[in-house]
């Protein structure tokens, strides 16, 4: 591999948080309630911040912008969005 | 069948935390793009939302390399880099699988300021996917008219609504007689990600256009985004189908509208739910308006039901 010169070296780097700690966005806060949850995955595969576990169905806050897709299209209601403090 | 959610693979080339909206459609097709494709892509963005959802220089919130290219340019830029990328595997100066060149473009970098590049591109079909995310406007400017915005919605640039029909971009791009032309919409993302495996394996020119239903332009709750997705496909506002060679066939929910199984839901009730229809459904000629608008989608149906039965 021939050394890469300086003008094309990328200038951004693939990162979590290229946006900042996007959880601070959030307004209310999704939160599963794991008695009601099927393990459909449906929350997973809407979330568009890829924030969802798809195993233990469990949600990465720090990221989460609240948007609250994952509440209205959980068939079985397992999830409730709560007002943030 | 369509893959089942449940098989999707795990990967995320699209990285928590990045610049787009709360419930962004935009973000959440990429994401189903990112499952299909893997790792070995090389991404080209014209200026759009999903720029600015790349994030903060030095930080990117996809997980492939990038290049930020002008407006106008998809296609032309697309086939230079696909191009490019052949002839050093050639020359020997690259080793192992080629990747996937794909450009990822709004309804504005595709439909209107994009569309001689393209349509350029399609013509010698070059290998590469196009993909236009259709938020029907441009978004990332404040919500300006784009020839994808549907007849009666107000924009900043429409204030009394829209007067003229949206164009039907992916039939256009058929006729360019591409291998690949598909349409997807982010209620569907099995439906999504199986048509980009299959552009994935085909070479020469693929085209997937994704209806991407954006809250604020729209205006209606983000938290309804794949509702309203759904909304569009069921009432017949977007028709889900594939191409391969030339050869037109539906998909669900489509399908049976097509085939006359079923019929789609009035268009009211999908256009009550987006604040950009209010003032037209409130104001004196509603009901012409609504009515024209519905014309719009029985003709659209009409006309690719007869379309599909042509290819040679
Ligand atoms: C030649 C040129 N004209 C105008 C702009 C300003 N501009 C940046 S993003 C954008 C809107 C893009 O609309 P679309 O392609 O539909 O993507 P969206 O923002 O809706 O995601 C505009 C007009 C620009 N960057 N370059
Ligand atoms: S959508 Fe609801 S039921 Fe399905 S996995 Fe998510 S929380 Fe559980
Ligand atoms: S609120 Fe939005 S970002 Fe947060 S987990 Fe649900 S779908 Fe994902
Ligand atoms: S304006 Fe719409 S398309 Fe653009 S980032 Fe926000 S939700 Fe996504
Ligand atoms: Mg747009």
């Amino acid at each position: 591999m021939r050394s890469v010169t300086k003008a094309y070296r990328p200038i951004s780097w693939p990162t979590l948080g290229a946006g900042g700690d996007t959880g601070s966005w959030r307004m209310h806060r999704p939160v599963v309630n794991h008695e009601l949850c099927t393990k459909c995955q449906f929350c997973w595969v809407y979330c568009p911040e890829a924030v969802i576990d798809r195993k233990a169905i469990t949600i990465d806050y720090r990221y989460c912008k609240g948007c609250g897709v994952c509440a209205v299209e959980c068939p079985t209601g397992a999830i409730t969005m709560e007002k943030e403090e | 069948m369509a893959t089942s959610i449940k098989k999707l693979p795990d990967i995320e080339q699209v990285l928590s935390g990045n610049g787009a909206c709360g419930g962004c459609p935009a973000t959440m097709a990429l994401r189903m793009v990112g499952k299909a494709l893997g790792p070995n892509a090389i991404m080209l963005l014209t200026p759009a939302c999903s720029v600015a959802s790349m994030g903060m220089t030095p930080k990117l919130g996809y997980n492939w390399p990038c290049i930020n290219i002008t407006f106008a340019s998809a296609g032309s830029s697309a086939s230079g880099i696909t191009n490019a990328v052949e002839i050093m595997k050639e020359k020997g100066r690259f080793e192992g699988e080629l990747p996937t060149v794909f450009s990822w473009a709004g309804d504005g970098g595709t439909y209107d300021i994009g569309f001689q590049a393209l349509s350029a591109a399609a013509e010698r079909n070059e290998n590469i996917i196009h993909f236009c995310y259709n938020n029907e406007a441009y978004s990332n400017t404040g919500v300006q008219r784009s020839g994808a915005t549907p007849r009666g919605t107000f924009t900043t640039t429409t204030p009394t609504g829209k007067r003229q029909p949206k164009k039907n971009m992916a039939l256009l791009m058929l006729e360019h007689n591409i291998p690949y032309v598909a349409t997807a919409t982010v209620a569907y993302p099995a439906d999504l990600y199986d048509k980009v495996v299959k552009a994935k394996s085909i070479k020469g020119m693929k085209y997937i256009e994704i209806l991407a239903p954006c809250y604020l332009g729209w205006q209606f709750d983000m938290a309804d985004t794949v509702q309203l997705s759904r909304m569009a496909v069921r009432s017949g506002a977007w028709l889900l189908w594939e191409a391969d060679n030339g050869r037109i066939t539906f998909n669900n929910p489509t399908a049976q509208f097509i085939s006359g199984k079923k019929n789609p839901e009035a268009v009211d009730e999908y256009l009550m739910k987006q604040g950009r229809f209010s003032r037209l459904l409130q104001g004196p000629d509603a009901k012409e308006r609504i009515a024209e608008i519905q014309g719009d989608v029985d003709r659209e149906i009409a006309f690719m039901r007869e379309r599909a039965k042509i290819f040679i």
